[in-house]
């Protein structure tokens, strides 16, 4: 249903890395079909027509898929809708009157850019230390040679759907990234082709990630605002993985 | 004057029968050997499954590469968004699939527009993906038993595609940034995010590098290979509405072209039949619904135009299922060209549905009274859910609106066998690349392509090419080419910088798209190409004039990487009209009104069309020479497509 609502958008407005922040007030006048981000679209628009700067968020699918986008709105990452990226909420979710508070991902991990950007790329750095198969190209057997039980490669995809948005961080009180780390070690354990390489994978993963991010003391924040509904289980499954992985290495280097 | 064409193009397809060409091809080719591998540095731009797969093979033979990405991570390439599948001649259903029939269905599919010897190869190396990719822990679907599961897809009439949910992309892209970053952590590959490439830099007729801008500190910086790749996706986003995501663009291919790159096939595009309609002015961009849907949706709308009651209450014979109605044979699996342009014929018609009356039903009732509730729900669950999110409305019980959108884009820079373009170390790769389909793809074929393309068919061909140049040395960065590369792009962005206009690159960019949209979309004729041949250069010389970039160049500034981009997509709207005006038959994803059958479907002219036409840029406001590639088959008989 296309109505129309007038809002008022509270906005972190930031130069630099190093400036002072601070908010920007700008009434908004939107009908609920649009998305989020269109609302924002157009406000920049009319910054622009103004004469004053566009306020830079990022985004690219607009599908709840590729991870670009995250925001904090009325201090949730991704705002109020479960299991809903930024991107893919709608006006519909806001009544007339409201008070719309935006700002970017809050993480010691996650310095801010400029307004609402933020730069992410510790959770590459994760993937970097382990978060792989190694198989060269070419190097592949037949692909139904390895059987997978069906429940195991659906629980497998469950972690695997995670978009490295990082609003599990954003949303941890310790801006922990316990949750993007135990989806990835939990989708190739879950797997044959990942076995040779769990223990390695799992202790070098984890190592990386303690040297960017705060540690994770269970508050369960991270699930309610993962767009893609990470199960907590995987945090634990990491953690049972991270201690055998601990015994396995040392027993394993003792034998070179 | 035109120019009058010149058979100028060498693909450089090898000799013999094409069941063996690639296996003998292998053989013959120059290799380069494990250890002088090291030497040469190749430059790939893109980390789509073409880019990540093709950056982390060389990096694994030994090759030092340079990845770079406008994105702020490897993983959030466009292809992350594909959902339904991707295809490999497997034939694990044993239902008669084989590489010569993917092959076959290729070609046709592509209306005979695409050469047959590339085509072939991908079917070939098609089933070597799904190995390569199952190994790196994509989770395909699988059966009970454990094996892969297979679904028909798009038209087919086996069942090859293989899927991960509705998050195909996803899952494979996800595969290939892994092997990627695997390739950064070893050293062999060395990233950079948020780089935008803005020229390609040609010495002596060869390509010798690139130049780039970085996002966040706005330095432009030169860089030198003896390769360069271009894994940088389709031109979608020249329509403005598009199912690609916000970022994509041409620059890259665009800039190559202005350094001597032939642009092939600008006006094959590929609008997907099944995307949720707009739903006001301001929408940013158009989404998808998987085609899968069309496997157990059925397509109608109201017979009477100006129907006003809701779908619930039409009965069924005042339902016009105009699919199976006119092509009983493939009903709503008819390939992605048949229905969209029917579906703009019924909307033209006066027959769209929803608030806008621009769409047609997409209706899962049969379905669902079928198969019940749960089975859907299994199949196509969280595509309802995200039709849901954006509508408001469920298609449990109400039917979906679909009108069609552009998608993809076949057309693109123009390649040889290699998949080298016309100029010497410069590739082509995916989408980028005017690529394998003819003018038209099938679905699930592209992903499959992007991957071919980097994983089994570029790390081979570029050794033959880079083994010549054993103990060159790169050309310096210094190098006046680059020097005044860098040159180039500073003033061009102090330029847009210092235009004091009053309207937002965004206004410029939409205007620009319902022009492209409207003239050159799902259906052109003359008397439009026309028009939009002279609508655009008006558009652009306002948009030179008067568009508004706020803000300084060093620093984090959307607008002025979003302005060299449009300026990009004006010039390449204005070859796609002058190629469709060229092009004057109907073929695939082109459909001239002027050649249609008394049935309303394309009508081909083999005899003066077989061809590719690749562009020449001859420099700003001078019109492009075209060259033709002869089209010979010799493995698939040509006929008329008909889907009856
Ligand atoms: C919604 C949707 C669904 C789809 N579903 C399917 C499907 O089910 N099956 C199928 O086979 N196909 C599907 N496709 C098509 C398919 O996804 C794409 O054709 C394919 O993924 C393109 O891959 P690519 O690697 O060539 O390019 P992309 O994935 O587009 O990657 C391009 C890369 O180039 C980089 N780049 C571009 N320009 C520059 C520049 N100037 N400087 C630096 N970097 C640059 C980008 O950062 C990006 O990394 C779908 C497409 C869409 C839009
Ligand atoms: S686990 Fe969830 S919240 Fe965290 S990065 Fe992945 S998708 Fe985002
Ligand atoms: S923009 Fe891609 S997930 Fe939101």
């Amino acid at each position: 249903m296309n109505d129309t609502i007038s809002v008022t958008i509270k906005v972190w407005r930031q130069e630099n890395p190093d400036a002072p922040g601070r908010f920007e007030t700008h009434p908004q006048e939107i009908t609920t079909d649009a998305s989020f981000l269109e609302m924002l679209d157009l406000l920049n628009e009319q910054l622009n027509d103004r004469g004053e700067e566009p306020i830079v968020f990022e985004s690219d699918c607009r599908e709840g898929i590729c991870g670009t986008c995250g925001l904090m709105i009325n201090g949730r990452a991704h705002g109020p809708q479960k299991a809903t990226a930024t991107c893919q909420l709608h006006m519909r979710e806001f009544e007339d009157g409201d008070e719309i508070v935006i700002e970017p991902f809050r993480a010691a991990g996650f310095p801010v850019i400029r307004d609402l950007a933020v730069d992410r790329s510790p959770l590459d750095h994760i993937i970097e230390s382990g978060g792989f198969i190694s198989v060269g190209s070419g190097a592949a057997p037949d692909a139904n040679l390895t059987p997978v039980a069906r429940e195991a490669a659906e629980k497998a995809f469950d972690a695997a759907a995670c978009i490295g948005c990082g609003a599990c961080v954003a949303a941890c009180p310790n801006s922990a990234a316990q949750l993007f780390t135990s989806a990835k070690v939990g989708h190739m354990a879950l797997l044959p082709q990942g076995q040779p390489e769990r223990w390695s994978r799992t202790e070098a993963m984890v190592e990386v990630m303690e040297s960017y991010f705060g540690s994770c003391t269970n508050h369960g924040e991270c699930h309610e605002a993962c767009p893609k509904e990470i199960s907590l289980d995987f945090i634990a499954y990491l953690n049972r993985d991270y201690v055998k992985a601990k015994v396995k290495n040392r027993a394993l280097s003792g034998q070179r | 004057m035109e120019p009058t064409p010149t058979p100028l193009l060498d693909p450089k397809v090898p000799n013999g029968p094409i069941a063996d060409m690639w296996e003998n091809h292998k053989f013959s080719m120059n290799l380069v050997n494990p250890s002088n591998k090291r030497k040469f540095e190749v430059i790939v731009v893109g980390t789509g499954l073409a880019g990540a797969s093709a950056a982390a093979t060389l990096g694994e033979l030994g090759y030092r590469v340079k990845s770079f990405t406008f994105h702020d991570s490897p993983r959030r390439a466009h292809s992350i968004a594909a959902q339904g599948g991707i295809n490999g001649a497997k034939n694990y259903p044993n239902d008669g699939d084989s590489v010569h029939r993917l092959f076959y269905d290729t070609v046709k599919g592509g209306d005979y527009r695409s050469r047959e010897a590339n085509v072939h190869r991908l079917a070939e190396v098609s089933v070597n993906i799904i190995d390569q990719a199952t190994a790196q822990g994509v989770p395909f679907a699988r059966d009970y038993g454990g094996l892969l599961d297979n679904r028909s897809f798009g038209g087919a009439q086996v069942s090859r595609t293989f899927y991960a949910r509705g998050q195909t992309g996803q899952q494979l892209l996800l595969g290939a940034y892994s092997a990627l970053m695997r390739q950064v952590a070893a050293g062999s590959v060395e990233l950079h995010n948020r780089s935008e490439l803005l020229d390609v830099v040609v010495k002596d007729g060869r390509a010798c590098g690139i130049v780039t801008r970085d996002l966040l500190s706005g330095e432009i910086t030169p860089h030198s290979a003896h390769a360069v790749v271009l894994a940088t996706g389709g031109y979608g986003n020249v329509y403005f509405l598009s199912t690609n995501a916000m970022m994509c663009n041409v620059t890259a291919a665009w800039r190559a072209h202005r350094r001597g790159a032939l642009f092939a096939n600008p006006c094959y595009t590929q609008i997907h039949p099944t995307c949720i309609p707009a739903s006001d002015d301001f929408q940013s961009k158009l989404t998808l619904m998987s085609e899968s849907l069309r496997n157990d949706g059925r397509i109608w709308v109201p017979s009477a135009s100006d129907e006003g009651r809701l779908p619930g209450d039409i009965p069924e014979a005042e339902r016009d299922y105009y699919l199976e109605r006119k092509y009983p044979a493939f009903g709503n699996l008819v390939p992605r060209d048949v229905a969209s342009r029917n579906a703009k014929t019924v909307v033209d018609a006066g027959h769209g549905v929803g608030p806008l009356l621009n769409g047609v039903y997409l209706d899962f009732a049969a379905a669902i009274e079928r198969d019940g509730h749960d089975a859907i729900a299994a199949r196509y669950g969280n595509l309802f859910d995200m039709y849901q999110r954006i509508t408001g409305e469920t298609p449990y019980s109400t039917p979906m609106r679909i009108y069609p959108a552009s998608h993809y884009t076949m057309g693109g820079l123009w390649v040889d066998y290699h998949l080298m373009t016309n100029v010497p170390g410069l590739y082509a790769i995916g989408e980028a690349n005017f690529s394998d389909h003819g003018a038209n793809r099938l679905g699930a074929s592209a992903l499959m392509q992007g991957l071919a393309d980097g994983y089994f068919v570029l790390p081979y061909t570029i050794g033959d090419d880079l083994a010549d140049l054993l103990g060159d040395p790169v050309v310096p960065t210094n190098d006046p080419v680059f020097t005044s590369a860098v040159a180039g792009i500073e003033d061009e962005t102090g330029r847009w910088l210092s235009t004091d206009g009053t309207r937002s690159v965004d206004h410029f960019h939409r205007e620009l798209g319902r022009m492209v949209w409207d003239n050159i979309g799902m259906a052109r004729n003359e008397r439009g190409l026309r028009q939009v041949l002279s609508d655009i250069p008006a558009l652009r010389e306002e948009f030179c004039r008067d568009v508004r970039v706020l803000g300084s160049a060093n620093t984090l500034n959307q607008s002025l990487e979003k302005v060299g981009r449009v300026a990009d997509f004006f010039d390449l709207a204005e070859l796609m009209a002058r190629d469709a005006l060229e092009r004057e038959e109907s073929c695939g994803g082109h459909f001239r009104e002027e050649h249609q059958t008394t049935e309303g479907e394309a009508r081909r002219d083999d005899e003066n069309f077989s061809h590719v036409a690749a562009w020449e840029w001859n420099g700003p406001d001078i019109a492009q020479t075209r060259h033709i590639e002869e089209l010979t088959f010799d493995n698939v008989a040509l006929s008329q497509r008909s889907y009856k």
